[in-house]
């Protein structure tokens, strides 16, 4: 319809942070012979490493007196505290609890990125969306309908 | 149903302050954003417009209309402005991402002749973007 009233959209807000880190993808749960064939040179023993890109994206009112939907410096501040201090420069399977028993695919990386951002008070955390390398990315949500 | 984005970009100066803060709480609130002269950014816009093709044109809608409707709309209002004093859409409003995405939207929304404008994202920087979404069952 043209030249009604704009139909108010829905506004999510879009953050990307970097984090370098490394990995072993390997099962205990399997054979070495299963685990080369499934996970192939990702399995080799000692591990390789990604620059990841992690998307956080979170939704909320705009604040008319700040514009904004969540204050940038409390979002960076909580991001780091949470995610980048303990992951970032870091060997996922070693450093990092949660993958002492699942396989830190980039799958369960954006879980646990997820989980580790669900109590941000700001605004309300729709998604995490991580990019492994720049051809593979991966996303998670808990939001019903969530956005895309 | 299909999606066509198109994407433009602009250049824009912009300041965050609150005239009813004092000085001291906008430098706390907005940090080096606050700074007097302003700064600026190359923002970068994908218009993402949803509908089925015409079955005679095989298009959702004509690209050289969202071209023209893009040109009109933000890079005259907006490209190489200063976006707190030459954009009246921002008038005493912060000139955040959040804002500036939604005054895009309000813009085009009612103008798209064919389709329905389905998402915009507006990247201020490659690190920092907003999202908007249509709301409802359509937006899928």
């Amino acid at each position: 319809m043209s030249g009604g009233a704009p139909i108010a959209p829905k506004l999510v807000l879009g953050r990307r942070y970097h984090i370098a880190a490394s990995h072993r993808l390997h099962s205990e749960k399997l054979s070495e012979e299963e685990n080369a064939r499934l996970y192939g040179k990702c399995s080799n023993p000692h591990g390789h490493g990604h620059n990841y890109v992690v998307e956080v994206h979170v939704s909320g009112e705009v604040d008319p007196a700040t514009g904004m939907i969540a204050n940038l410096a409390d979002l960076d501040s909580y991001v780091q505290r949470e995610v980048l201090d303990p992951l970032d420069h870091r060997n996922l399977n070693e450093d990092v609890s949660v993958f002492r028993d699942v396989v830190p695919t980039t799958e369960n990386l954006c879980r646990e990125v997820y989980a580790r951002l669900r109590g941000f008070p700001g605004a309300r955390l729709e998604r995490v969306r991580i990019e492994e390398t720049g051809k593979n990315s991966f996303e998670y949500t808990e939001s019903e309908g969530g956005s895309l | 149903m299909v999606t066509v984005t198109r994407k433009i970009e602009f250049a824009a100066s912009h300041r965050y302050h609150n005239p009813e803060l004092s000085d001291e709480e906008n430098r706390r609130i907005f940090g080096k954003c606050n700074s007097p002269h302003g700064h600026g950014h190359n923002y970068t816009l994908e218009v993402t417009v949803a509908g089925e093709p015409d079955p005679v044109t095989g298009m959702v809608l004509d690209l050289r209309q969202l071209k023209e409707l893009l040109e009109r709309e933000v890079m005259q209002r907006m490209d190489h402005r200063h976006l707190n004093y030459e954009v009246p859409e921002l008038a005493g409003k912060i000139p955040t991402c959040e804002n500036i995405a939604r005054v895009i939207w309000d813009l085009l929304e009612p103008k798209i002749q064919r389709g329905r404008l389905h998402h915009i994202r507006l990247h201020e920087s490659s690190d920092l973007f907003v999202d908007c979404y249509r709301r409802g069952k359509e937006a899928v």
